[in-house]
């Protein structure tokens, strides 16, 4: 009988070896005479497991990891192949609480199904969204998406339904579906995954999203860092137009909706909305004024959908079983659930999706085994680059929208960094400062030049030159970058620079008595 | 010479397969970049022709992007991540390993050619920090050790 063996094709997990575990497998059941169907799945989302390495047996999926080459002729021996014991066993996959715990809706296929078959895809759930929303009028598919409560999940979050309703609104004989794949925060990888472990969960969203609002052209504006996501959605992208599911006719319904990838060129920036229109029409990145609105005047100045990979990748589930059912998960007004990425120094990295309203500290510890080093956790950065810094006295806060702004932090993408107690949070304000001018688009003076005097001002004070006066200049350059920048990368580089100053100020070399007098 | 003249060609041919497409400027600089390692500096005033938009355009819009280069980089590229989630893992150690096992900084390339060394902001690959990429391999919890074999292994095989 032949046995499915699963090995990812995750990226994460190939950089951890998984590309020559896969050879390795088929390699040794071949020299042993066993018949075995190798499958790339995705990636589970536990990466302390990878290479995890699943046979498929009647008890269900049982899974081995983290596998190395030095492992494999051992695990023939125990005969992994039928589920035998070896130190590697981690048992079925759906029974390890990490997993179990979660509520993955917008993750519900990933690490099951190989990510560019149509076929289990189809099996799986999908394009059920497609298929009603073909049955819909625009302005239901709209309301359904504002009933979900969805907000978008870049970093805004700005009601998806709002921005839908503006643009089905906006009358014109060309509109368009931007899907925003520029993932520059650090400390997330949620997109990636959804583009290389289901990427027609993405490509059913954009379907979704143009007949609702009368789109016939989709861009997914891609990063250059991810080739694997590139050729995981060229490839999906392909199949959809053989299936009729992408093209002129789609499923016969006589709409339209044609997609395409675009790749970026390595600036941050051009994560942000209107830079990416003009990096899409060709231009430098520049960042344009708002007004006009994108969803009334966007790409090529005309009414454009941008949305983040996860707020489309969530639209099928939402139109499959309604926006009530959505809704129905999180809390107060942060609704559905949330892909949370734990990243850094934590012993239990991945992702986790579950419904809005866990604090950090459950995150943490619950599921991130608290530090990789088995130090204590002294910081976490939350949201990217331009997210602030919270120490442990604000663990209890809930993974939440309105909570997160409360404590002048943001959520953002869903990235949490951890650091032990041996990080200098003095370097990581100077951090922050040297990535905005590295990034900085140009547009406006205080980001461009406020970010350079920013590291300069920070290094004098880490060599401890002059703290009463530089201190003071440090927090008025911050308060130049909150007012005066005409984007969230100048306007937010405050939050991680003074979110460590305020909660660290021993490592500026403040002492009690400097800040008290 | 004929060096020369294949660079014109083949920037000719990508730059007229994809001129009407919408927006062809970044697509072309990718597909020049893809052929060519780099984008040469005579290649612009073709570009700009061909677009209709001019040299200082074209010019523009290659040095606002980090990823388009206007030198030959080396046989390898290595992106090394300096984000956050690989600086709490260590990666400023890594990365004074690697300069000082290349002997290069960032955005320069080895005297023998093999090696370009480039920052990358995040990869992704934030669960198994720290990270590097070359070319299309990605790598995981780098440490100076396997970076080594990673470079040794290459050298061997090429
Ligand atoms: C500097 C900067 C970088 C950004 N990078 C991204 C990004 O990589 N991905 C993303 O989805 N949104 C990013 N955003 C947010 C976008 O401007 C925009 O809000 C988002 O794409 C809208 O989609 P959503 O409503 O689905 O979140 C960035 C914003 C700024 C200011
Ligand atoms: S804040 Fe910075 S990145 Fe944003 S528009 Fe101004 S200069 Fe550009
Ligand atoms: S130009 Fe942006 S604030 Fe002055
Ligand atoms: S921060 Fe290094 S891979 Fe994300």
């Amino acid at each position: 009988m032949t046995v499915i063996v699963y090995v990812p094709n995750d990226s994460g997990a190939l950089a951890l070896g998984a590309g020559r575990i896969a050879a390795a497998i088929e390699k040794e059941a071949r020299q042993r005479g066993l018949d075995i169907k190798l499958v790339r799945n995705g990636s589970r989302g536990m990466f302390w497991l990878e290479p995890l390495v699943e046979v498929e047996i009647p008890e269900g999926r049982i899974g081995y990891g983290p596998v190395q080459l030095k492992d494999i002729p051992g695990l023939f021996d125990a005969d992994f192949l039928n589920g035998g014991a070896h130190a590697l066993k981690v048992g079925p996959i759906d029974e390890i609480p990490y997993f179990k715990k979660q509520q993955r809706l917008t993750f519900a296929r990933i690490g099951l199904t190989n990510p560019v078959s149509l076929e289990d895809y189809l099996s799986n759930d999908g394009y059920r969204g497609l298929n009603n929303a073909l049955a819909m009028s625009g302005a239901d598919i709209v309301k359904q998406v504002t009933d979900s409560g969805l907000r978008g999940r870049g970093g805004a979050a700005f009601p998806t339904g709002i921005k839908w309703n503006t643009v089905l609104n906006t009358p014109s004989e060309q509109k368009y579906i931007i899907c925003n794949a520029d993932e520059g925060d650090s400390g997330t990888f949620s997109d990636r995954m959804v583009m290389e472990d289901d990427p027609f969960v993405l490509i059913e969203g954009m379907t979704i999203a143009g007949i609702a609002v009368g789109a016939t052209q989709g861009y997914i504006y891609l990063r250059v860092e991810y080739p694997h996501a590139h050729r995981a959605l060229n490839t999906a992208i392909e199949k959809a137009y053989q299936a009729g599911y992408l093209g002129e006719d789609i499923q016969g319904s006589g709409k339209q909706f044609d997609l395409e990838v675009r790749l970026g060129a390595g600036a941050y920036v051009c994560g942000e909305e209107t830079s990416l229109m003009e990096s899409l029409e060709g231009k430098r990145g520049l960042v344009r004024f708002k007004p006009p609105l994108p969803a009334i005047s966007g790409l090529f100045g005309k009414p454009t959908i941008v949305n983040n990979v996860i707020s489309l990748a969530s639209v099928p589930i939402i139109l499959d079983k309604g926006g009530e059912y959505y809704r129905d998960f999180g809390m107060g007004r942060s609704r559905g659930t949330l892909p949370i990425q734990l990243a850094g120094n934590i012993k239990y990295p991945g992702l986790v999706e579950l419904a809005f309203g866990l604090t950090l500290r459950e995150l943490l510890y619950d599921y991130g085994g608290g530090s990789a080093s088995g130090r204590p956790i002294k910081a976490v950065q939350v949201g990217g680059p331009l997210g602030a810094y919270l120490p442990e006295s604000q663990f209890d806060t809930p993974l939440d929208y309105e909570a997160f702004a409360a404590i002048w932090a943001v959520v953002g993408h869903g990235g949490i960094v951890v650091f032990d107690d041996t990080v200098d949070m003095a370097e990581m304000a100077r951090y922050s400062m040297e990535f905005c001018a590295i990034e900085s688009c140009g547009k406006c003076t205080p980001c461009r030049i406020g970010s350079t005097r920013g590291e300069e001002v920070i290094k004098d004070i880490i060599a401890g030159r002059d703290l009463h006066k530089n201190i003071p200049l440090l927090r008025d350059l911050c308060d130049t970058l909150l007012n005066g920048s005409l984007c969230a990368l100048g306007g937010m580089t405050p939050y991680p620079v003074l979110s460590a100053l305020n909660h660290f100020p021993e490592d500026f070399g403040i002492t009690e008595q400097a800040s008290a007098a | 010479m004929t060096e020369t003249v294949s660079m014109f060609s083949i920037v000719k041919e990508i730059t007229s397969a994809l001129k009407d497409k919408p927006g062809a400027l970044l697509p072309i600089l990718h597909d020049i970049q893809n052929a060519l390692g780099y984008i040469p500096a005579d290649s612009i005033p073709i570009i700009a022709s061909e677009l209709r938009l001019s040299r200082a355009e074209v010019h523009g819009v290659i040095s606002f992007y980090h990823y388009f280069r206007e030198t030959p980089p080396g046989k390898q590229t290595i992106h090394l991540c300096r984000a956050e989630s690989c600086q709490a893992m260590g990666s400023k150690k890594l990365e004074e390993h690697v300069k000082d096992k290349l002997g290069i900084d960032y955005h320069e390339t080895t005297a023998d050619g093999r090696f370009s060394l480039e920052p990358a902001y995040c990869l992704g690959l934030c669960s198994c920090s720290p990270s590097m990429q070359i070319g299309e391999d990605v790598y995981g919890r780098v440490s100076n050790e396997s970076f080594d074999s990673i470079i040794n292994e290459m050298e061997t095989l090429s």
